[in-house]
């Protein structure tokens, strides 16, 4: 279960650039949610995943995920709990490593990393069956160097990475944003599929109305900071694009008349 | 323009690029595997030989005095290590700062600017004056360097350095403490360096203030050219380092003809500079001038 409790976060406060990116915000996950998150640009969807992943401090609220405490630990210590897959397909695996080295590199994720030796065969069989269910073909290219592999490819093993030692939490930032659509649907299902089987607490961030009403159970919309539609159960369920069209101009009118 | 000269000169060459070889390597692993451009170098380097000098001065035994060196060069890489990371100075910067320090530092280790041991008096490992047998020793020591490299870069602590060169973004993701192996890499690189340092200052029977200066551009020149020159056989990891060892070798071979050919010797550093400058230009004009177009997705995979 995820908590966030009145979380503040500004960027370059007290100069001309300041930015007040999440604006108290109060959200909760239950075990299992799939919550797709929808909002403009500069809506604060990715900074929402960045603060629960650490990779800069909140300025006020706290962060708690199965009732750990997340708000002061630092990235690398967080991740122990999170499988995050990035918008930039670059960005989440190591180009110039194999992929069966950026997958050993995963499956120790929150594990004490010694002088142990490397990759065990047997490791190097899980890794195999594991990249079979992607229907890629990476299973007999397992040595070669990441950074030979597509876009679509290199997504999909990163989502493989961030599942292959299931996380309490997993984030996708946009994640088929940079792929082609064909590419894109395919990595949609396979996320589809692999939240399904692990029952995977999940929030991903998508531009796409149509995939963030089609996939998972809970449907929130942003705008400056805030979540200003929160849409779950049966009213998810036979949500249309038509009706969140309508909810968003509704939502953004009565924020303009607000302000 | 006697061949003969040039010839003689040549083990003296191979001995001097096996040396410079085992600093080339604490390069390859920062500036390489790392993706840190440490300058802290030119500063351990001396304090190896410093180091290795005086304990040796001082009664201790070869391998003491390496090991001794050894230490002294990872705890300079410390120091780069935490102005970089506690500290938040930039990588290059903190190298800077590191190798300022080291000056001083060096000379209150040797006490003045310039320390000289006799292969006479002293039980050195190695010496100019034997040159074969040097090699040989370096030889061997080139493969167990490479050897322990190979093993610890392939650990589950090894592979997260190199993950955190390759992508620190995905290292943070998968909960590798970036700073730790950052501090990890450098300590190694110039451990080596020093280590390097201490074989330098034995050969030549002296250890000075300035014998690290400009020594990050030689150890580039040696990555540099390796990997020019290997780069497209050697794939695997330990024959890469083997290749910064060649890279080293062959580096001193071409200044031992162009000294043949009559250049003067003070343009050893000009002719070094000028070395690494054409060789990190040729992939880059290779790059533009000379390539077929590709697809460009792939183009971009190293970033």
């Amino acid at each position: 279960m995820l908590e966030i409790k009145s979380v503040y976060k500004t960027f370059n406060a007290g100069t001309v650039n300041e930015k007040r990116a999440i604006n108290g915000i109060d959200l909760k996950l239950e075990d299992g949610d799939f919550v797709t998150v929808i909002g403009g640009n500069g809506a604060g969807k990715s900074t929402l995943l960045n603060l629960i992943a650490g990779v800069y401090p909140v300025d006020e609220g706290s962060i708690r995920l199965n009732n750990i405490d997340l708000t002061h630990l630092p990235e690398h210590k967080r991740a122990k709990y999170l499988g995050r897959v990035f918008q930039d397909p670059m960005m989440g695996t190591a180009a110039t490593m194999g992929i069966e080295e950026n997958l050993a590199l995963a499956y120790r994720r929150g594990l004490f990393r010694g002088l142990g030796g490397g990759i065990s065969n047997k490791e190097r069989e899980l890794y195999r069956e594991k990249l079979a269910t992607l229907g890629l073909g990476l299973e007999n290219r397992m040595t070669s160097k990441v950074g030979l592999l597509s876009g679509g490819q290199r997504q999909a093993l990163t989502l493989l990475m961030a599942t292959l030692k299931k996380p309490n939490l997993l984030l996708l930032d946009e994640h088929t944003a940079a792929l082609d659509p064909k590419t894109a649907d395919k990595v949609l299902q396979l996320t589809d599929e692999i939240v399904a089987r692990d029952k995977l607490t999940t929030v991903m961030i998508t531009h796409n109305m149509k995939n963030a009403i089609q996939y998972g159970n809970r449907l929130i919309m942003m705008d400056s900071g805030r979540v200003v539609v929160d849409i779950k159960g049966e009213e998810k369920k036979h949500l249309t694009v038509r009706d969140l069209l309508e909810k968003f101009n509704i939502e953004s009118d009565r924020l303009l008349l607000s302000e | 323009m006697n061949i003969m000269n040039l010839l003689n000169a040549m083990p003296g060459a191979v001995a001097q690029g096996l040396i410079w070889g085992i600093m080339a390597i604490g390069v390859y692993i920062t500036y390489r595997v790392l993706d840190i451009s440490d300058l802290t170098v030119d500063g351990s380097i001396t304090t190896g030989g410093a180091v290795c000098i005086m304990m040796m001065l001082a009664g201790f035994p070869a391998w003491a005095a390496m090991l001794g060196a050894l230490a002294a060069g990872m705890l300079a890489g410390l120091v780069t290590g935490l102005l970089h990371t506690a500290m938040g100075i930039p990588a290059l910067l903190a190298g800077i700062l590191t190798q300022l320090s080291l000056y001083s530092i060096n000379l209150r280790i040797m006490q003045k600017s310039n320390q000289s041991i006799s292969v006479d008096k002293y039980d050195l490992l190695i010496s100019l004056r034997y040159i074969t047998e040097a090699i040989l020793i370096c030889a061997v020591l080139v493969v167990v360097i490479i050897a322990v490299l190979y093993w610890f870069f392939g650990t589950s602590l090894g592979c997260s350095v190199r993950a955190t060169g390759a992508n620190p973004n995905m290292s943070r993701a998968q909960g590798i403490n970036v700073n730790m192996t950052k501090i990890i890499g450098l300590m190694c690189a110039n451990g080596l360096v020093a280590l390097s340092g201490a074989l330098l200052s034995q050969y030549n029977g002296f250890a000075d203030v300035k014998m690290g200066i400009g020594a990050i551009v030689i150890g580039l020149a040696a990555v540099i050219i390796g990997d020019v020159v290997f780069g497209k056989i050697f794939t695997n990891f330990a024959a890469k380092l083997l290749a910064v060892v060649f890279g080293a070798i062959i580096y001193y071979a071409v200044l031992q003809v162009v000294f043949w050919f009559g250049l003067n010797s003070d343009y050893l550093k000009l002719l070094t500079a000028v070395i690494v400058a054409v060789f990190l230009a040729l992939p880059y004009w290779k790059a533009k001038y000379f390539s077929k177009p590709v697809k460009r997705g792939n183009e971009h995979a190293g970033n």
